[in-house]
């Protein structure tokens, strides 16, 4: 059935032709069903072309669909092409999957919500534009997708667009991705003015005529365009605000899918990597930079959100780091991984932040095991799974990752590693403060209850945290079951294999670390100690006490500052500019110019309005005196012509 | 005895200045019309006076064109003449300067 690939793109499409049709009509929760419905039915097929994929003998098991011909103009053909391998089915499968449990579980979230239909429609739309991401044969295709979700994930992120800093956190994350998008650009340009062709196969197959500087260029610019997408240093602050969003939002769009896109993309152009080892480099230091300046700032976050907002950052990073090495399938396996239980970490925050009565500050939870106990199992999971406690899949992935760069950077791994310990702490301290410890809740001690103004349940429920209903937990079980076992996709030769699913796509081009069977073990030995380390050393510093200010250096509570250093360099600076248009250029040089031109018209009208004087015998004299030129001009032609 | 051209067109050219002097500095309305009446007389004058010397019949066509349109042009005018009349029981054209600038 791979030549119904067209169709998991369609459903979440037809979805939402549904729901901006009549999605009011069909309110809550209906609405939120058909849109589940949507993306389920997507997840189906997904599974269906992934089993026909498998019967695919090939060295590439692939299959590219050309839906029609888009831009037909001279020698610029595009087609509406997608492209099914290994590579893409993984994303397309780990999309569609997790986004029908983020879709069920919206259901439950935003119950009662004045834009519950309108919800669900940027949920499908953002869907069939990630599916188109990954799908997509070429370039162009591909940023088709880029730009949807861009767009879906800014109309997400100002959901609640009446709060003014859920606004402008929308427009924060639109405006770094702009920035980004601008290197994607870019990159495509360049791309078609070397091989004419946007096609991702034909691009390979002339990598030859491109020339070595201008691949080094191609993937700078693309690393500039992944780096607003996927939040890297220097444009990843709009994450964390990002977090303005609805929680499911910051589940699926950023943590689980969109912001994978760019580690999905520099996947994708491989070869164009492995022949530029200078940009290999530049995104493994990339990687390895913000990894580790998340991870501290993930640190001293007070709100349950920001904490994890942060440390998705650090597991990006994390992931650009082994695409800079070349270990794309460690990347891949991370980025499924994290997936699975990042989304899982979002959707407890979300679970907690309901039970709470929309309270984000860990200052102010604790004991929530007590009133939570569905969510503070899996959330338990979750948190292991980050923190690469062994055997969870995060310790397979982490481990994965950090072999590789210990065989291609050593230096590098040393930041992994004392990341590593960062994350196992931060979650740690998120998990203290948050499930351990005394009640700290507002009402737990009598004390008035958050503030409901933009609460979507305040509809009388008792003070005390609830469990969420099964329509919530539900997608924590499933979510947290496949956190904790996918590490079985580690193990080599078994039918769940990453390795033998998507290594294929890549080839010669895949870094192969070689080390010894005793340094793995070594290794594995080392990652699982200081992530057991860190995480007993969090969670005694903070289930006891949730006030340690030696441990929450305002520099990191800040984020580095970065925030404010990007004010001072270009916010001020632009706004300085912006004024001096508004002062100066606009009312003296373009005002000037069109009050002058007006001014030099009355003018000369006031001089010649003086010959209109409305008496008939003036303008006779004018006629005479012309008859009389004319005709003394004809007399000289007669007489001297 | 003939009389010579030269003559005519003589008479021809004192007609027309009077009647240019007389639409210039008069003011009522009536007389600067039959100044230009005389000045369109004028005209035809030296038409038949050249279409005589010429013997070209065209001369004399074109004064009966120049009459019917002279007749039209009194039928418009005075009655314009009478519509403001009636209006401001006035002939003098220096009232009516509306269009100053």
């Amino acid at each position: 059935m791979l030549h119904l690939t067209y169709l998991i793109i369609l459903l979440p499409l037809v979805g939402f032709g549904i729901l901006l049709a009549a999605g009011r009509r069909l309110g809550d929760p209906a609405a939120g069903w058909l849109a589940t419905i949507a993306v389920g039915a997507s997840f189906v097929v997904s599974v269906g072309v992934y089993l026909s994929l498998l019967g695919v003998d090939a060295p590439v098991r692939s299959y590219g669909q050309n839906l029609w011909t888009w831009i037909p103009v001279d020698r610029l053909q595009v087609h509406a092409g997608l492209y099914v391998d290994p590579l893409s089915m993984t994303m397309v499968l780990f999309i569609t999957g997790i986004s029908s449990l983020i879709h069920l579980y919206s259901i439950g979230y935003m119950k009662g919500d004045k834009d519950f239909p309108k919800f669900f429609l940027y949920m499908n739309l953002f869907v069939a534009s990630m599916l188109i991401l990954v799908l997509g044969s070429n370039l162009l295709v591909t940023f088709v997708g880029w730009e949807g979700v861009g767009t879906c994930s800014y109309w997400l992120v100002s959901f609640w667009f009446t709060r003014d800093s859920a606004a402008s956190a929308g427009k924060k994350a639109f405006v770094y991705n702009r920035i980004g998008d601008v290197g994607f650009l870019l990159a495509i340009f360049l791309v078609w003015s070397k091989v004419h062709t946007f096609d991702y196969q034909a691009i390979f197959a002339n990598i030859d005529k491109i020339g070595s500087a201008n691949i080094t260029a191609i993937c700078l610019l693309l690393l500039v365009g992944v780096m607003g997408k996927s939040a890297q240093i220097p444009l990843f602050p709009w994450l964390a605000d990002a977090m303005e969003g609805p929680t499911p939002v910051s589940a699926l769009i950023h943590a689980a899918t969109m912001v994978t896109a760019g580690v999905y993309l520099l996947c994708r152009v491989n070869p164009l990597l492995h022949a530029s080892p200078s940009a290999e480099l530049t995104i493994a230091i990339v990687g390895a930079a913000t990894a580790f300046v998340a991870a501290t700032i993930a640190c001293a976050q007070q709100d349950i959100k920001k904490v994890l907002a942060y440390s998705t950052v650090s597991q990006l990073g994390y992931m650009f780091l082994a695409i800079g090495c070349g270990a794309y399938t460690a990347a891949i396996f991370l980025m499924v991984a994290h997936a699975f239980f990042k989304g899982l970490l979002f959707l407890g925050a979300g679970s907690v932040i309901h039970g709470l009565h929309d309270e984000q500050d860990l200052k102010r939870m604790g004991n929530l095991r007590a009133y939570l106990p569905i969510t503070f199992i899996t959330f338990a999971i979750g948190w292991l799974c980050i923190a690469a406690v062994p055997p969870l899949s995060g310790f397979w992935a982490k481990g994965d990752i950090l072999d590789n760069t210990w065989a291609a950077h050593p230096a590098l791994w040393a930041v992994g590693i004392v990341t590593a310990a960062l994350t196992a702490y931060y979650m740690s301290r998120l998990t203290g403060l948050a499930f351990f410890g005394k009640d700290r809740w507002a009402g737990a001690d009598g004390g008035p209850t958050p503030d409901a103004a933009y609460a979507h349940h305040a509809d009388g429920h008792s003070s005390e945290p609830h469990e969420s209903p099964w329509i919530m937990t539900v997608p924590l079980w499933i979510l947290s079951f496949f956190a904790a076992v996918a590490g079985v996709m580690a193990i080599s030769g078994s039918r769940f294999s990453l390795a033998n699913w998507v290594d294929p796509v890549f080839g010669a081009n895949l870094f192969h670390n070689n080390l010894s069977s005793s340094a793995l073990w070594v290794l594995a030995v080392v990652d699982g100690v200081v992530a057991v380390l860190f995480v007993l050393i969090g969670l005694r510093l903070w289930s006891t006490r949730s006030e340690r200010p030696a441990l929450e250096a305002s520099f990191l509570r800040g984020a580095w500052y970065i925030n404010e250093l990007y004010d001072t360099v270009f916010g001020r600076p632009s706004e300085r500019l912006a004024a001096f248009c508004a002062d100066v250029v606009d009312p003296k040089i373009i005002d000037g110019a069109v009050n002058g031109v007006a001014g030099a018209f009355r003018g000369s009208g006031s001089l010649l309005r003086r010959t209109q004087t409305g008496y008939v015998r003036n303008y006779l004299v004018g006629i005479m005196f012309g008859a009389v030129v004319i005709l003394g001009f004809m007399l000289t032609r007669m007489w001297w012509g | 005895m003939s009389v010579s051209p030269g003559w005519y067109l003589g008479l021809s050219t004192v007609l027309f200045a009077i009647g240019t002097i007389g639409v210039l500095v008069r003011r009522n309305v009536l007389i600067m019309f039959m100044c230009v009446e005389l000045m369109l007389n004028a005209a035809n004058l030296a038409f038949v006076t050249f279409a005589r010397t010429l013997h070209d019949i065209g001369g004399q066509v074109l004064v009966f064109f120049v009459l019917v349109v002279a007749a039209a042009e009194v039928v418009v005018g005075l009655g314009i003449v009478v519509a403001i009349f009636r209006r401001r029981a006035s002939a003098n054209a220096d009232d009516l300067h509306l269009m100053k600038g």
